[in-house]
């Protein structure tokens, strides 16, 4: 399948493709993205290669097929109830991957969206933002993968203030049953790939996107970033990933607003 | 009962666990009345939202157990952001999981469940009261030992409730309603409506009935009580009103006027302001 004709391929394009290849051979396992990329993504990946992926409509119902990312699913495609618990209980049993959004990621991966501490301390930080929310929890038990739609300085830290998702230095330290079960598997932003395969688990730039180079990933990097050779360059999306993703997941081209054209 | 009766049983200093999630189903009615009274000094438990924002707002909490307080669609609670940046309540946050998994511990009489979720993260660096246990067991796995969190008291908003304590939803998910009741000493139910306990049964599946007379020890009649969060199928959320919410909790000016609008009288007073508002 082509796409529209005349229709250039977007960053933003590229970001969901990136996101969806995050649940390339995962099976029959629950997709959890948060944020609007990599809900385009997870929808991507199970509409062309991962066809045995569960997907929920956010709420408490799992959902079948394809629907764009402003609309409601259609009723007809629920397939399984979800409340909260169930979602804990599928955490605990490890058929999850998720994808989370963090405000500060160092390079071991551990991921802080609970607050920015500054001169203060934990019981009196700069500045609260949500909690810890489940990604203790999430990052001990199952794969998970993170999205950065503004790769900068400020979020890809050399420490951060505090540790929401476990890293692999916390991990080992923390020992076997931390261990046991982490996996984090790779680091879409808006302008790289990146995933842990560098020396002790740090992080290791695996490919640029279309249009930007290494040098501006460095320098949006807080820290050094591993490479193995000179990084490729980030796949753009099939043209049948370009009509899924511009005719029936985001027809009104919300990724836009996610990641600037 | 009346919001009021139920908030004269309650004491400064107890530790009160609120259900709903985020900003959806919460008993707010309750809380305004906590709002209107003299408690202070609460411990509260909550998987959080804008109850949590307005006792901040009125200090009242002295400590809070949480993993998140957010409104949802928007995702920062000002009035929580505002209390936790003058460090003025003692945070204990927890992954959400924790929360789900101390709450059954109390409802079990256990001291404590095992559980994998905390393990490596500063969970257990801002909490130092936390501790691991290891597994008897050949496999000898080290994991978080989660305190039971015992509750004086679980204030929880249901659709439809009898008058012995009997509760239902309606909506896509019961939350942890049932447990905040279990966990609890005393237990009180807000619902939209009560109805005689025939009516139950014909009004929704037995699955649905999951809050149980031996758990409450009261029920209000709380029409449009979960407002402004969701309280589906009966009402959405009111997102004009949250919003609105929102943008005055970032300002104390602001905040001023929507208290006294809002905020200044009792519960029949709030409806009223808040219709009045939905027509302007």
């Amino acid at each position: 399948m082509n796409a529209p004709a005349g229709a250039e391929v977007t960053r933003a394009e590229v970001c969901a493709a990136a996101c969806a290849d995050a649940w390339r051979g995962d099976g029959e396992i629950l997709a959890s993205p948060m944020g609007l990329i990599p809900t385009i993504g997870a929808r991507l990946a199970r509409a062309l290669f991962e066809p045995e992926l569960l997907l929920s409509d956010g709420e408490a119902t799992l959902v079948g097929g394809v629907w764009p990312v402003d609309e409601p699913p259609p009723p007809a495609a629920a397939e399984g109830w979800v409340p909260y618990r169930a979602i804990f209980d599928l955490v605990a049993s490890g058929r999850r991957h998720v994808m989370m959004g963090p405000s500060q990621l160092d390079r071991y991966g551990n991921a802080n969206i609970s607050a920015i501490i500054g001169d203060g301390d934990f019981q009196h930080p700069a500045r609260q933002l949500l909690g810890v929310r489940g990604a203790p929890g999430n990052t001990v038990n199952h794969p998970t993968s993170y999205w950065v739609p503004r790769h900068s300085p400020r979020t890809f830290t050399e420490r951060v203030d505090v540790v929401c998702g476990v890293g692999y230095d916390r991990a080992a330290a923390a020992g076997p049953s931390a261990t046991r079960f982490h996996r984090l598997r790779r680091v879409v932003t808006n302008l790289a790939v990146l995933d842990f395969g560098g020396p002790g688990h740090s992080m290791r730039l695996l490919t640029v996107h279309p249009g930007s180079t290494v040098g501006e990933v460095r320098a949006a990097t807080g820290f050094p970033l591993h490479t193995d050779g000179e990084p490729g360059t980030t796949r753009t999306p099939t043209g049948a990933e370009l009509h899924w993703i511009r005719e029936v997941i985001d027809p009104r081209s919300r990724r836009d607003q996610e990641v600037p054209r | 009962m009346t919001e009021d009766q139920v908030v004269a049983e309650l004491r400064s200093g107890m530790t009160i666990g609120i259900g709903g999630w985020g900003s959806r189903r919460k008993p707010m009615s309750l809380v305004r009345a906590i709002l209107r009274s003299d408690l202070t000094g609460l411990t509260v438990v909550s998987y959080g939202g804008p109850d949590v924002g307005l006792l901040c707002a009125a200090g009242k909490v002295a400590r809070l157990v949480y993993g998140f307080v957010s409104l949802d669609s928007i995702p920062l609670e000002p009035h929580f952001q505002t209390a936790r940046q003058a460090g003025a309540l003692r945070a204990t946050e927890w992954d959400e999981g924790m929360l789900q998994t101390g709450l059954y511990a109390a409802a079990q009489r256990l001291p404590f469940l095992p559980l994998r979720a905390g393990l490596g993260s500063d969970v257990m660096r801002v909490n130092p009261e936390l501790r691991t246990v290891r597994s008897p067991y050949d496999d000898g796995e080290e994991l978080v030992a989660v305190p039971a969190l015992r509750l004086d008291a679980a204030l929880v908003h249901l659709n439809r409730a009898d008058a012995a304590g009997n509760a239902q939803f309606l909506g896509p998910d019961l939350y942890f309603d049932d447990l905040y009741c279990a966990a609890a000493e005393r237990a009180y139910v807000s619902c939209e409506r009560i109805v005689p306990t025939g009516q139950l049964a014909a009004g929704a599946d037995p699955t649905r009935m999951r809050i149980h007379r031996w758990m409450v020890s009261g029920v209000v009649e709380a029409p449009n009580g979960a407002h402004f969060t969701s309280c589906a199928p009966d009402y959405g959320r009111d997102e004009p009103f949250q919003r609105a919410y929102a943008a005055a909790a970032r300002d104390p000016d602001t905040w001023k006027r929507f208290q006294a609008t809002y905020l200044a009288g009792d519960e029949h007073d709030y409806q009223r302001a808040v219709t009045a508002g939905s027509r302007a």
